[in-house]
């Protein structure tokens, strides 16, 4: 066994000092990533509580404590029915006399919302993205690319000022006194231009990460048939990449659900059930931030409800995001 | 009990098969011995598996102290495998698993108690493309020795950059990037950044099949300076190369086998195998 | 026409219709990536004339401007407190996040084992990464402002950006390290270092511009932050300066209060304020894209 002294191999020493750091930093760094999780957990958890304390008397960390853990279960009062939260068509929760807690006027805001933008912004963003691949020079991507950045960069409160400030007066009213109509200030039609504006170059510059991803046998198969450089595009490019481009899309949309600042700013404060584009209306995010003002009392229900308005956005946009994981994994098998 | 027994069996066994280089072994503790043909190196009954595909079959070889021993073969046979499960850079790639031992200085580097670190700091290594640190000249040169505590100084620098026949072109410029060199020059680099630290062998795979004829002629040359201080393993697909400059070979063929091994001149001039003459003359495959 | 005799060959093949068809496509695509170019042209030249309308012909004094607190008149309403607001926001949200983001991308790219587990993770930060910033400043409002009753503090709202910022540092640090070459993490580790020798020594190094660059536009993104911090409970009218533990304000929240004020001269101090929110921002950029042309090593 001496020999085995020898060989210097066993962990010992300066190597094992090392090796102890390395094991502590893993740890550490290890740590650091189970924050990411944490945060994730801590969302969903401080929304769920305190969506409980909307719908019942107390948020649900409270009623645990209070009555499962002491006494055995008390009745919950439930203060806001799940039949009005989920049908009723009007939302004023701070109303003095008469307050009522009908999510979908919300959802209807953000879903008009949100179509208008993705009317503007697929099209556009695909069109863009078609150009980018297979027409633009080295030159004209050198300085689209960095422009694009830029608008995707512009803080959503600007796009805010831009709908109040310009778009609204300068371009849609003259527009629309042409066809006899008038807008007011704010109105749901100058929120669905800006948010699709800034969500153009995402669904371009995704749409055309995926389009690049297209190999050039394919291209060339179609051109050696005499093929156009339209039909190029439209017959084998967009097909070819096309999950990546729905990934776009989706992407594109949950960001627009989110959108805050500037479709408070644009569309307004006003909760209304309505399709029309150029009515007042209230998303759920508009809602969260002009609340967010008035509602000093931790535990009233306009406090809580900003929790259940919140919880409401959070899982539909994560629906989102899941979507397009999926997708986007789908789209990866494709050519790597 | 019966674990005691097994080893002395086992001891003995190795004794009765092998009891030249049991005691060369004793013989060496002061470090590095100069007596020729010491084993440093063996592999015994050595498997290796990538998932369920296996890359080495029952690999088992004697490496010489002190001397260039030449791996050779054809493509995908196993080569770099061999050479990473000597200094378990394998352990990196997560499908990799071994089986049988490979002993340095008789012993297992597989065992438990073996750091996979600590066997590198006695075992370096350059790879086949050249990959010195963006870091100045001497920074790359010195990494070794920080990263093993060892003290930096400007002698212990110039010595590795002359062992690797490099000091004279960069002695001038040693604080610019070691990114601004020539290929042949940063290859050169690799060796002085593997060597500074003073290992006792010194693993090779294909280091100048990214080279010019005569960055790679300079690099010969050196690995023939460097077999009197360190052990060369050197992985090559030139035969020329293998038969100027290595002591000795070892023929892998396709499926991972080590199908003769022994001194050069004999493998190049009259080996054992078919094969190996046909692998040889070019006619294989 | 007549005279080009060569294309007599070719004549049975009619390309006029396709190449309009061509010529049309090409335009409607040109068109549609320029449209965001218009728009953003639009949105400049849109403050800048609301900001030269304000300073040119209803005398903002641009200095009493950049030294003063919010005001109920608006001849006296100025960005000062706002602007220290959002250095301390951004400050503080690059010390809370650029160590947990670089360590966690660190740890997912160099040590964490290719399982189940670490890819839970991962899709748990692209995630992380869409969810809505207001959702984070109704994090911070649960569980900072009220439940660890920190109150409606500069420290908080900081809280809140960081969370917002993490996930993004994250990715952008994890594309750093990803682009170092791997021959160089098997130079060190064959020399006889550690994985934690080797990612200090050499990864991290090569990385580092790319991180920095990451990180750098992560910030910009949260300079510009509203949401979270009115959901923390910002002040709207910041008069004063704060410190990390006091009352704030910050540039966005500022503008949105202007911009909501029915007095149309404070929709001039918006701009203004813009203005003075996108010069900052260039700023930003142009350092990020600095470092990562000049500091971006060539591997
Ligand atoms: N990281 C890996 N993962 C899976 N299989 C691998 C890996 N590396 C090598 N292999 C497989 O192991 C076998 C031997 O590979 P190895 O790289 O050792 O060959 P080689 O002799 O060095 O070839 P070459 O002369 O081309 O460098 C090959 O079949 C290869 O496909
Ligand atoms: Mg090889």
């Amino acid at each position: 066994m001496s020999t085995d002294t020898d060989h210097g191999l066993e962990i010992t020493g300066d190597v094992a000092d090392d090796q102890r750091r390395d094991r502590r930093i893993r740890r550490f760094l290890f740590g650091c990533t189970s924050i990411t999780v944490l945060t994730t957990i801590a969302i969903f958890a401080v929304l769920f509580d305190n969506t409980w304390g909307f719908f019942f008397d107390a948020t649900f960390s409270q009623w645990v404590r209070t009555s499962v853990l002491n006494l055995g279960v008390e009745g919950l009062t439930q203060r806001v029915s799940f039949i009005e939260f989920f049908t009723d068509t009007e939302w004023r929760p701070s109303h003095a006399d008469d307050p009522r807690y009908g999510i979908p006027t919300l959802l209807a805001g953000t879903l008009l919302i949100t179509v208008g933008a993705a009317f503007l912004a697929i099209p556009v963003g695909t069109a863009g993205a078609l150009y980018l691949s297979e027409y633009a020079s080295v030159r004209t991507r050198k300085y689209l690319k960095p422009t694009l950045e830029i608008l995707a960069g512009v803080p959503t409160i600007v796009y805010g000022f831009f709908a109040v400030s310009f778009v609204t007066p300068v371009l849609l009213r003259p527009l629309l006194e042409i066809f006899g109509l008038s807008i007011g200030r704010n109105n749901a039609l100058s929120a669905m231009v800006v948010v699709g504006v800034m969500t153009i170059p995402m669904v371009m510059s995704i749409s055309e990460d995926a389009m690049n991803a297209v190999p050039d046998e394919l291209r060339n198969g179609a051109y050696a048939l005499g093929a156009s450089k339209y039909s190029v595009s439209m017959n084998v490019v967009l097909p070819a990449s096309i999950s990546g481009v729905f990934a776009s899309y989706i992407l594109a949309v949950s960001r627009a659900i989110g959108e805050t600042m500037a479709v408070t700013l644009a569309a307004g404060a006003t909760a209304n059930f309505t399709g029309n584009p150029l009515a007042e209306v209230q998303t759920m995010t508009a809602y969260m931030v002009t609340s967010a003002r008035s509602t000093a009392l931790v535990g009233s229900i306009t406090y809580q409800s900003l929790f259940a308005v919140g919880l409401a956005l959070f899982l539909i946009t994560l629906v989102a995001n899941l979507v397009n994981d999926y997708v986007k994994r789908r789209y990866r098998e494709v050519y790597q | 009990m019966t674990m005691a027994t097994n080893e002395t069996e086992e001891t003995g066994g190795r004794n009765d098969s092998e009891p030249l280089i049991s005691t060369e072994v004793t013989s060496s503790e002061t470090g590095r011995g100069s007596r020729a043909d010491e084993t440093v190196l063996e592999t015994r009954n050595l498997d290796v598996y990538y998932g369920d595909e296996q890359a080495l079959q029952d690999v088992s070889a004697e490496i010489p102290e002190h001397k260039v021993t030449a791996i050779i073969g054809p493509s995908g046979c196993g080569k770099s495998t061999f050479l990473r499960s000597i200094n378990r850079m394998n352990d990196q790639i997560d499908v990799a698993r071994a089986d049988g031992e490979v002993l340095f200085h008789e012993k297992n580097v597989y065992d438990e108690d073996v750091d996979p670190v600590a066997l590198r700091r006695k075992i370096g290594q350059v790879f086949q493309k050249p990959n010195p640190f963006p870091k100045s000249i001497r920074d790359n040169v010195a990494y070794g020795l920080k990263i093993q505590g060892k003290e930096v100084t400007d002698e212990a620098i110039e010595r590795a950059l002359k062992q690797a026949a490099l000091y004279e072109e960069v002695k001038d410029k040693l604080n610019s990037s070691g990114l601004d060199l020539s290929g042949g020059q940063q290859q050169r680099l690799c060796i002085a950044r593997a060597i500074a630290p003073d290992p006792e062998v010194l693993l090779m795979d294909e280091p100048t099949s990214a080279l010019d004829p005569v960055a790679a002629s300079k690099i010969e040359d050196l690995i023939s300076e460097l077999a009197r201080e360190y052990t060369v393993v050197i992985v090559t697909h030139n035969m020329q190369q293998a038969a100027r400059i290595s002591d000795k070979t070892a023929v892998f063929l396709t499926g991972g086998k080590l199908v003769e091994f022994g001194n050069t001149n004999k493998i190049f001039e009259n080996p054992d195998h078919q094969e190996v003459e046909d692998y040889i003359t070019g006619k294989f495959g | 026409m007549s005279l080009d005799t060569g294309s007599d060959l070719l004549s049975d093949v009619d390309l006029t219709w396709v190449k309009r068809k061509e010529l049309l496509f090409h335009v409607l695509l040109f068109s549609a990536a320029m449209f965001g170019v218009a728009m953003l042209a639009l949105l400049i030249f849109d403050i800048l004339i609301e900001t030269a309308y304000g300073v040119l012909i209803l005398g903002i004094d641009v200095g009493t401007f950049l030294t003063s607190g919010a005001s109920r008149t608006w001849e006296q309403a100025g960005l000062l407190p706002a602007i220290i607001g959002s250095i301390w926001l951004v400050f503080l949200t690059l010390i809370l996040s650029f160590v947990l983001g670089v360590s966690t991308a660190t740890y997912l790219e160099e040590y964490a084992p290719r399982n189940r587990t670490t890819r839970l993770i991962e899709a748990n930060l692209t995630n992380l990464a869409g969810v809505p910033s207001v959702a984070y400043g109704l994090l911070a409002l649960g569980v900072f402002v009220n439940g660890f009753r920190m109150g409606e503090i500069l420290l908080a709202g900081a809280l809140a950006l960081s969370l917002l910022v993490v996930p993004i540092v994250i990715v952008a640090s994890q594309e750093a390290l990803r682009a170092v070459p791997d021959g160089m993490r098997n130079g060190s580790l064959a020399t006889g270092a550690t994985r934690w020798q080797t990612i200090r020594g050499v990864v991290i190094p090569s990385a580092l511009p790319g991180i920095v660059t990451g990180t750098i536009l992560a910030l910009a993104r949260a300079i510009g932050e509203t949401a979270p911090l009115i959901m923390v409970g910002a002040v709207l009218e910041a008069r004063s300066t704060p410190d990390p533990t006091s009352l704030f304000g910050s540039m966005p929240t500022m503008i949105y209060y202007w911009a909501f004020r029915p007095v149309t001269e404070f929709h001039n101090l918006a701009a203004l304020a813009i203005l003075v929110l996108l010069i900052i921002l260039v700023g930003m950029y142009g350092l990020a894209f600095f470092v990562r042309n000049h500091y971006e090593t060539r591997v």
